[in-house]
């Protein structure tokens, strides 16, 4: 038996009434459903739907409308209203846990069929915002789909590596200039370690451009993200281009030999390829209902 | 150190789920400014979310102007095919 502080001047039958209909209908004032992403409602994004696996170990489910489907948990407002949903993004550990788990649902869609995946916190008030949202938006993600169908995005990252390079040849000049003072020494040696560094970042911004033409006619759309610095980068070296490519499923292989075979063998330059992503960095715009990303060319 | 899909088109679930997890930067540059942004009756809005990056940026330090790049001499300016969306 459901038990309820909220008998007021009801009698207690009533009272017990509503607290079931509270339970069962999970109200919209306390409750708010979490989106994934948009897929189309052809029965593929179906097996998703199940116990837990979203967001706080929420369960996943899908709402139709339309001929599309958003991916969707229902979450307590207590956690997911306005504030509390503040202060959990602007706190790495709770952001990193929301983050993996909207990745993990949206990755999931993803390896089944094209998904559009959303903002990380697009959190709706209710069921009918989101059919709303279908709704109004229906066209724009129908062409947002189809653009997606058999693309997957793939990261590359150029890093300067200065540990990884050879000394500067100049080195050696510094033998031949007679006697320095320490304070002129420690000038001179500053300049050339500047100058390496200098010639490090030409060379890497050379590997970038290589790397840029030569997926040219493979990658559909490409954008650029911003460097990655920090230590959550926890990379060796320099983050100096982080760039998001649109591919088709089937040319990842030759995309990846591509950016290999123009961004290897240049000492103190690394290339990393990451993903393949759900394509998340061409997801927008929508409400436009055009293309996301833009064309290479 | 990445995970090397093979490359049959498609990708099964359990594929990706048995390689490493994704970098968190890696993911955050995709969560944070990628994915579609809609309207309508959200908890939050995307300036939020804007604001949310900022106050992070402490961890992520993102390039801003405050904060150039050392190699911004070096870039060179031409890659119209890519701004960002």
């Amino acid at each position: 038996m459901s038990t309820t502080d909220r008998t007021d001047n009801r009698t207690e039958a009533t009272a017990h009434v509503r607290a079931r209909d509270r339970t069962r209908d999970q109200p919209q004032s306390q409750m708010r459903v979490y989106v994934y992403g948009i897929g189309r409602d052809d029965g593929t994004l179906a097996p998703l739907a199940g116990p837990g696996g979203g967001v706080d170990g929420h369960d996943v489910r899908l709402v139709a409308e339309g001929g599309l489907v958003a991916l969707v948990s229902d979450v307590p407002a207590a956690a997911f209203g306005e504030e509390p949903l503040r202060r959990r993004l602007e706190h790495l550990p709770g952001l990193e846990e929301l983050a993996r788990a909207h990745h993990a649902v949206v990755d999931a869609a993803f390896a089944r069929t094209a998904v559009l995946p959303l903002r990380l916190a697009t959190v709706y008030s209710d069921v009918e915002g989101v059919t709303g949202m279908l709704l109004a938006h229906r066209g724009g993600f129908t062409d947002m789909l189809t653009w997606l169908d058999g693309h997957v995005e793939l990261g590359v990252k150029v890093f300067v590596d200065p540990a990884a390079s050879p000394p500067a040849p100049e080195h050696r000049a510094a033998h031949g200039s007679g006697p320095t003072s320490p304070g002129r020494a420690y000038l001179q040696q500053r300049r050339r370690q500047r100058r390496g560094t200098e010639d490090l970042y030409r060379a890497a911004e050379e590997v970038r451009g290589q790397v840029t033409r030569a997926v040219l006619e493979t990658a559909r759309a490409s954008v650029a993200h911003r460097t990655q610095q920090g230590e959550l980068s926890g990379e060796r070296g320099m983050n100096v281009a982080n760039h998001a490519y649109l591919v088709p499923a089937n040319a990842e292989a030759r995309f990846r030999a591509e950016v290999e075979a123009a961004g290897s063998g240049v000492a103190g330059v690394r290339v990393e390829v990451t993903g393949p992503w759900a394509p998340y960095s061409f997801a927008s715009p929508v409400t436009e209902g055009g293309e996301g990303g833009t064309a290479p060319r | 150190m990445r995970t090397q899909v093979v490359d049959d088109g498609r990708h099964e679930p359990g594929d990706r789920l048995a390689g490493p997890p994704v970098a968190l930067i890696d993911l955050l540059d995709r969560l944070l400014t990628g994915g579609a942004v809609l309207t309508g009756d959200l908890v939050l809005s995307i300036a939020d979310v804007d604001l949310v990056h900022i106050n992070l940026r402490a961890v992520i330090r993102s390039i801003t102007a405050e904060d150039p790049a050392p190699w911004a001499r070096a870039a060179a300016p031409e890659h119209p095919e890519e701004d960002t969306v």
